[in-house]
C-alpha cells in the first residue's frame, strides 16, 4: 500500500464538483472540520475570502506565533535528462548549463551564510551522471559543519539511495508532483525518468523511510485546474499525516513563472485564488508548514505572511553559481541534450523570480510587520 | 515562561519581565550551539541569566538519543545544567513520548543534569520519573498551543496528590483563569508561552497571568471552599438556636 492506491481510489471529480457547488453554509461548517470534503468547500467559489483569511490568521498565530523561518535555495546543477515542457532546465532547451564542484557549492553556501541563512535548500536537475547520489552526499557532508539545516530538492531516488544522504546530514526533502492530473502529467513530461507518475508520487514515503524528517510536497499551479490539484495535495497531506506521522510536512504553492522554453501556463490561478488556497490549507491543516518562494511578488508575499505562510526564501537565484559566479569556467551550451560549445558568463535560470528584495530587506519588512525573522530553527545535532 | 512565537526578542524580554517568571525555557535548536556568538541565532542574548534561571529545552528531539545529544551540546553552549526534557515525535500534536522520555531522563540525571520532563498527565509515569531523580514533573494540561486549558484535570490532581517533587503544569494554558485553576489545584508552578506570545499585547497579558498565578496560589494556601450542589444560605435555618 502506498499513496498511489489511495490516490487511485480518490473520488476527485466528485470532490471537485462538490467544491464548485458548495454553499456558504457548507463553507461555514468546513471551518472546523478536517475532512477532504470540507477542504473542497473551503476552496469553493462561494467562500467568503475575508472570513477564511480571519480564521487562517488566527490559526497560524496559535500554531506558529509571530515568527517566519527563512531559507535559501542553492542550485547545484541545471543539467537535466528530463523533457518537461514548463521547466527552464528541460533537456531540449538550448541553455547554458553547469554542475558546480563541491568546493564551488561551499563558496556559494558561504555567501548565503553571510547573508544570515542557516537553512539551505540544495536544488538540482535530474541527471544520473552529473547529479549522482554520491555527489549529493558529498555536497551535504561538505556543508554540514556550517549549516544547522540542509534540505534537498532533486530527482526522486530509492530509499536506499536516500539513506547515505540523510546520514551525511540532510534533514528535509522537497518533491513536487507538478500535476496530480495523470493525463496532463503525461503530456507535460515527454521523456526521461520523470515520465513515471507513480514513482514520483511515492517519493515522499520513500524519503520518510530513509529517515528524512521534513517532507515538502505541492503542485505546480498553471498546469491543470487548481481546485482539483489542491484537493489532490490535501489528500496527499492527509495520507502522509497518518503514514509518515513523525515527519514535519510542508506544502508549497508555486505558480509557473516565465522560463526558457517560453511555456505558457495552461490554466490561470489569480492572486485571489492563490490566497484562498493558502488560507484553506492553513485551516484544514493547522500544523503543517507553508512555504512561499520568490516566485511571487513582494506585495503578495507580504500580504500572505500573516495568513498562513511559515517559511519564505529571499534574495534567491535559480541558477547554479548565481550568488557568487561559481562555475563560470565550465559553462556550456546544450542543444537537444548535447553539449555543443562553451559560451556565456552565467548559467541559465530555472525560472525568473518576482521578489528581488535582499534577505536583509525582507527581514526588515518582517520586523516592521510584527514578525520575527527566524534564521536558525534547527540544529544538526538532532540529525545524528 | 516559554520564549517561542514572539514577534521580537525585545518584546519577549519585556513580557518576561512583566510576568514575574523565575524559570525561562528556550529551544536549544534556535540557539547557536557552536560556541560562537551567531547574531543570526541570538535568542539567548535576550535572556539575562542574572534575572532568570535558564531552562534550555530539547524540543525537536524525537528519541532519547537525540535529546541526550542536544542536551549535552546545550549544556556546553549555555552553561546551564538545567534541562526541560521534551521528546515529541509527532509534530502534529507535539505530545510527549513517555518511553523515550523515561529513557532519556535516566541517562541525563546520571549525567548530572537537573531534569524537568514534559509529560502527558500520567500519574505512574510521574512517579517513575521522580524515582529516577527528576527535579520536577511537567504534565500537560492540553496539547501545546491549543489554549484548551486543563483537560487532564483528574490525572493532574492525582499527580499533585502523590508528588514528592514540584509539579509544573505545562502546555495548553490559554487564559489566566487556566493558570489560576492549576495553581488552585496545588500545582507548584505553571509554564505559559503561546497565550502570552501571540496576545495582542504580550506584556499586559504576561501581567494578567502573573496576577492569576498569584491569586491561584494564595487561594490554594488558604484552602478553597468545598463545592456543593445546592445553595448554602448565609443565614442558616437553625441560626435561631444561637440567639
Amino acid at each position: 500500500m502506498s499513496f498511489v492506491d489511495t490516490f487511485n481510489a480518490l473520488p476527485i471529480n466528485e470532490l471537485r464538483r462538490y467544491s464548485q457547488n458548495a454553499t456558504c453554509e457548507d463553507v461555514e461548517r468546513a471551518l472546523d472540520s478536517q475532512s477532504l470534503e470540507s477542504f473542497a468547500a473551503l476552496i469553493s467559489p462561494s467562500a467568503d475570502l475575508e472570513q477564511l483569511a480571519t480564521v487562517a490568521q488566527a490559526t497560524t498565530l496559535r500554531h506558529f506565533g509571530r515568527v517566519i523561518r527563512l531559507y535559501a535555495p542553492l542550485y547545484l546543477s541545471n543539467e537535466c535528462i528530463n523533457i518537461c515542457r514548463y521547466c527552464g532546465f528541460s533537456r531540449d532547451n538550448p541553455i547554458l548549463r553547469v554542475t558546480l564542484t563541491t568546493d564551488q557549492v561551499a563558496t556559494e553556501a558561504r555567501y548565503l551564510r553571510n547573508e544570515g541563512f542557516r537553512h539551505i535548500l540544495l536544488v538540482a536537475g535530474e541527471h544520473p551522471h552529473f547529479v549522482s547520489n554520491g555527489f549529493l552526499s558529498e555536497c551535504v557532508a561538505k556543508l554540514r559543519p556550517e549549516w544547522p539545516s540542509i534540505s534537498l530538492e532533486v530527482g526522486p531516488l530509492e530509499a536506499d539511495e536516500y539513506r547515505p544522504i540523510v546520514t551525511a546530514g540532510a534533514e528535509g526533502l522537497v518533491i513536487y508532483q507538478e500535476t496530480y492530473n495523470r493525463s496532463v502529467y503525461a503530456t507535460m513530461h515527454e521523456s526521461g525518468p520523470k515520465t513515471n507518475f507513480d514513482w514520483r508520487l511515492e517519493t515522499a514515503e520513500r524519503a520518510y523511510l530513509a529517515g528524512f524528517r521534513r517532507l515538502g510536497i505541492g503542485a505546480l499551479l498553471g498546469l491543470s485546474d487548481w481546485r482539483t490539484e489542491a484537493i489532490a495535495v490535501a489528500a496527499h497531506i492527509q495520507y502522509l499525516l497518518k503514514h509518515c506521522w513523525q515527519a514535519q510536512l510542508t506544502v508549497s504553492v508555486p505558480r509557473i513563472r516565465p522560463a526558457a522554453g517560453e511555456f505558457q501556463p495552461l490554466t490561470q490561478v489569480s492572486d485571489r485564488e492563490l490566497v484562498q488556497y493558502v488560507c484553506a490549507m492553513r485551516i484544514a491543516f493547522p500544523e503543517i508548514g507553508i512555504a512561499l518562494s520568490t516566485r511571487e511578488t513582494s506585495k503578495l508575499r507580504d500580504g500572505l505572511i500573516p495568513l498562513g505562510v511559515t517559511m519564505i526564501s529571499a534574495g534567491s537565484h535559480t541558477e547554479p553559481g548565481g550568488y557568487t559566479g561559481q562555475g563560470q569556467t565550465d559553462l556550456h551550451l546544450t542543444k537537444g541534450g548535447r553539449r555543443i560549445e562553451s559560451a556565456g558568463d552565467h548559467a541559465t535560470v530555472q525560472f525568473e523570480i518576482a521578489d528581488n528584495r535582499s534577505p536583509a530587506q525582507v527581514a526588515a519588512k518582517l520586523d516592521a510587520m510584527g514578525y520575527e525573522p527566524v534564521w536558525k530553527d534547527w540544529d544538526m545535532v538532532l540529525n545524528g | 515562561m516559554g520564549t517561542g512565537k514572539f514577534a521580537s526578542g525585545e518584546l519577549m524580554a519585556a513580557a518576561l519581565a512583566a510576568s514575574g517568571a523565575e524559570l525561562v525555557t528556550v529551544a536549544l535548536r534556535r540557539a547557536d550551539l557552536t560556541g560562537g556568538k551567531d547574531k543570526f541565532a541570538n535568542i539567548l542574548t535576550f535572556l539575562d541569566p542574572q534575572k532568570y534561571l535558564l531552562l534550555p529545552n530539547t524540543s525537536g528531539a524525537r528519541t532519547a538519543e537525540e535529546a541526550c545529544r542536544l542536551a549535552r551540546l546545550g549544556r556546553e553552549a549555555t552553561g546551564s545544567a538545567w534541562l526541560k526534557l521534551e521528546i515529541h515525535p509527532d509534530p502534529r500534536y507535539l505530545l510527549p513520548d513517555p518511553i523515550e522520555t523515561m529513557k532519556a531522563a535516566e541517562t541525563l540525571v546520571k549525567d548530572g543534569f537537573t531534569v524537568l520532563p514534559y509529560i502527558n498527565a500520567d500519574p505512574v509515569l510521574a512517579k517513575r520519573l521522580a524515582d529516577v531523580g527528576c527535579a520536577t514533573v511537567m504534565p500537560l494540561g492540553s496539547p501545546i498551543g491549543s489554549a484548551r486549558g486543563i483537560e487532564t484535570r483528574a490525572s493532574i490532581a492525582i499527580i499533585i496528590e502523590q508528588a514528592t517533587v514540584p509539579v509544573v503544569v505545562d502546555a495548553g494554558l490559554g487564559a489566566p483563569s487556566h493558570a489560576a485553576a492549576a495553581m488552585e489545584m496545588g500545582a507548584d508552578a505553571v509554564l505559559v508561552n503561546t497565550a502570552i506570545a501571540v496576545a495582542n499585547d504580550p506584556v499586559r497579558m504576561a501581567e494578567a497571568f502573573k496576577t492569576a498565578v498569584m491569586a491561584g496560589r494564595t487561594a490554594y494556601e488558604i484552602g478553597l471552599a468545598p463545592q456543593r450542589r445546592e445553595a448554602d444560605p448565609t443565614s442558616p435555618l437553625t441560626g435561631f438556636l444561637n440567639q
